[in-house]
């Protein structure tokens, strides 16, 4: 097992009160699992990822605890969050493209960004050459200007940059997501190729796309405001899913071939409650169509079969 | 009619700006009202450009795009802009950038107040914004008042989707607008787009989701490397791809039922078929520069050199 994640809980603090984003998951990831994660806009996908990584001044770690191979990780502790941090976890930002620096040529950034983690640029150059080759790049990308790589160009080099230590855990956050559909299958194709060349040993793959995330993951997670509300192997997911949110969401997605005009797809009525003062109980409750009286107990996150984990009381 | 006639942009690159690069050739297509035109294309092909070009953020270098018969570019003083950006407005990629980070985000739809609304209540004006939140499924408490970096990607996407509900526009530009979007309210804001349409907008819509793009749009252009390489009517283009690249694309949609494998095996297989009765050949296939030509009615093409099978 690479990874443990035991009822982490991270508010970001707010003048009106705790937003409750994360609110207790436990998962675990397996060696090699390439874990594909979605969910609702706003249900904590990103705070998640954060969380393993740094906690900026808004956000409050309240409890829970995180294992890398077999050692905690002090995810509260900023500090010591420097030895994880890009050297063991390694995370791919919401927008990394659109937030990189505009006047510097790749390999300066490159080499900043290394310095910055304490890794001479030198030393790892060699292997920096040889990986940017390995994703179909030519090495002087590192002498462009990053408005002059095209989208995919920019999320190939990224995924290097990120992953160059070989860290244990990458966290890629909606890195497909604005990648026309062949080059997130390239982009795809190339986490995969990371995880057998074991550049990464696990994944977490945040993503609205989960067409998309089946096509390369081991495992789909969904959460639903804060929560986790099923986690099983990708084709359990999509093709016998148990959570009633679970359920909505596959059935919204349309395959090739669906027309507005022919057919009205809908979505999931009424919207996720608020994290600032979340309701007792189950939180997808105000939309669930079995909802009952039990279901203002929150349910346990629970193995249903071997490796299906569900969070709904009419799920057994 | 917002017209595109063939429209290029150049940009100037490079550290004195001496290098120049081509990001849209000879682009030429239009959205009629009540129509909805699914712009389709890799990272990069100049699909960003058409729409900040038909927003006036980037300008036109060759062609001209009009709107009813008017040039766009020819649109001087603020007034003739501000009738423009009543009529056309745009909702853009990331959703990050279209936020000043000092300000709270509900200070988009200030601004258009006060641009555009300012007769109006602020009762009225609440009730207004309240149930464009609604039609994005955002609860006004979760959102208003909060700072950009407060909200979640597509919280932000959806507040700029509420936002253009306000003006009543005849022309939207969405660039990837649902692409930070759950599946689920992906649908809710494609059948919102829908019921737009309906209601005679015409929706430029930029997005690299093929099955989505299918399921609301009626015409469909492929643009690569910056020149339209198909287009028309939505069914002739997804259900008679003819270009190499758009087939391609096609293979590359992720699909439950399939691994991209065995997709893949299929195309090369219907391909050998098609060998003989068909010129076009998918991975061999060149391009030719020059106009599309119309291969059916409503179907045009770049023609293209069929390739030599090795
Ligand atoms: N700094 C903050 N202060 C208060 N609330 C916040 C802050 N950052 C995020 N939130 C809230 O926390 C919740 C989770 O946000 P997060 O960014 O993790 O969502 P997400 O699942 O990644 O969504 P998306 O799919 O839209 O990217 C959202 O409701 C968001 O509004
Ligand atoms: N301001 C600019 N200066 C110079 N080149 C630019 C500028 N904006 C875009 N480009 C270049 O023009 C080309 C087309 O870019 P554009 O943003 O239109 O592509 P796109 O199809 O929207 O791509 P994506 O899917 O990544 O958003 C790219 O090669 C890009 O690098
Ligand atoms: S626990 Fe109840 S409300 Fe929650 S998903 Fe299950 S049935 Fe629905
Ligand atoms: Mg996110
Ligand atoms: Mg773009």
């Amino acid at each position: 097992m690479s990874l443990k994640v035991s009822d982490l809980r991270v508010y970001y603090r707010t003048l009106r009160g705790d937003v409750r984003a994360l609110d207790g998951p436990a998962f675990t990831l397996a060696d090699g699992e390439i874990m594909g994660l979605a969910g609702e806009s706003g249900s904590g996908k990103s705070t998640l990822g954060k969380s393993l990584i740094r906690l900026d001044g808004r956000m409050k770690y309240v409890g829970g605890a995180v294992e890398l191979d077999g050692d905690e990780v002090p995810v509260w502790d900023d500090r010591k969050m420097n030895d994880f941090r890009y050297k063991r976890i390694s995370l791919i930002p919401q927008y990394a493209m659109s937030a990189m620096n505009p006047t510097r040529k790749i390999g300066r950034m490159t080499a900043e960004l290394l310095e910055s983690r304490g890794v001479r640029f030198r030393e790892v150059r060699e292997e920096l050459n040889r990986r940017i080759e390995l994703v179909g790049l030519d090495v002087d990308v590192l002498d462009r200007y990053p408005i002059e790589l095209s989208g995919g160009m920019k999320q190939r080099v990224v995924m290097v940059l990120s992953t160059l230590l070989n860290p244990s855990l990458l966290i890629a956050d909606e890195v497909t997501s604005a990648l026309d559909v062949s080059t997130q299958r390239a982009v795809a194709e190339t986490l995969v190729e990371f995880r057998d060349r074991r550049f990464v040993k696990s994944m977490i793959v945040v993503t609205h796309d989960i067409s998309l995330v089946y096509q390369i993951a081991d495992s789909i997670m969904v959460m639903y405001a804060g929560r986790l509300a099923e986690k099983a192997p990708a084709r359990t997911i999509i093709e016998a899913p148990r959570h009633p949110y679970t359920k909505m969401l596959i059935s919204a997605l349309p395959e090739v071939g669906v027309k507005y005009a022919e057919k009205r797809l809908t979505g999931i009525p009424g919207s996720p409650p608020g994290l600032l003062d979340p309701p007792k109980g189950c939180r997808f409750r105000a939309r669930c169509p079995l909802a009952s009286e039990e279901c203002e107990e929150q349910p346990p996150f629970v193995e249903v079969e071997r490796d299906h984990y569900v969070a709904c009381w009419k799920a057994e | 009619m917002l017209k595109f006639d063939r429209v290029s942009k150049v940009y100037r690159v490079g550290s004195f700006g001496g290098d120049e690069l081509t990001a849209v050739r000879d682009a030429d297509f239009e959205v009629r009202p009540g129509e909805v035109v699914s712009l389709i294309g890799e990272s990069g092909s100049g699909k960003s450009t058409l729409g900040k070009m038909a927003l006036r953020i980037a300008s036109v270098s060759r062609g001209a795009i009009t709107c009813d018969g008017t040039d766009i570019s020819t649109l001087r003083g603020n007034r003739r802009l501000k009738e423009y950006y009543r009529r056309v407005q745009g909702v853009f990629q990331d959703p990050f950038s279209s936020y000043n980070p000092i300000f709270k985000a509900d200070r988009v739809f200030a601004v258009i107040r006060s641009e555009y609304h300012r007769g109006v209540s602020d009762a009225e004006w609440r009730e207004k914004v309240r149930s464009a939140l609604d039609v994005v499924r955002l609860d006004p408490a979760q959102v208003l008042g909060k700072y950009p970096h407060q909200l979640s990607g597509g919280q932000l996407q959806r507040l700029l989707i509420a936002r253009a509900l306000l003006l009543d526009i005849d022309y939207l530009v969405a660039d990837e607008v649902i692409s930070m979007l759950d599946a689920s309210t992906r649908i809710d804001v494609l059948n919102l787009l829908a019921d737009l349409k309906a209601r005679g907008m015409g929706i430029l819509f930029i997005t690299h989701d093929l099955a989505l793009g299918n399921y609301i749009s009626d015409q469909t252009v492929i643009l690569h490397k910056g020149s339209i390489v198909e287009r028309g009517g939505t069914e002739k283009v997804f259900g008679d791809p003819l270009h190499p690249y758009t087939r391609k694309l096609l293979a590359s949609v992720p699909q439950f039922h399939k691994k991209w494998e065995e997709v893949e095996a299929e195309l090369r297989a219907r391909e050998l078929a098609d060998t003989g009765s068909r010129d076009y050949h998918l991975s061999t296939a060149q391009e030719v520069p020059g106009d599309l030509v119309e291969a059916s009615e409503d179907h045009f093409v770049q023609p293209f050199v069929p390739g030599v099978r090795a």
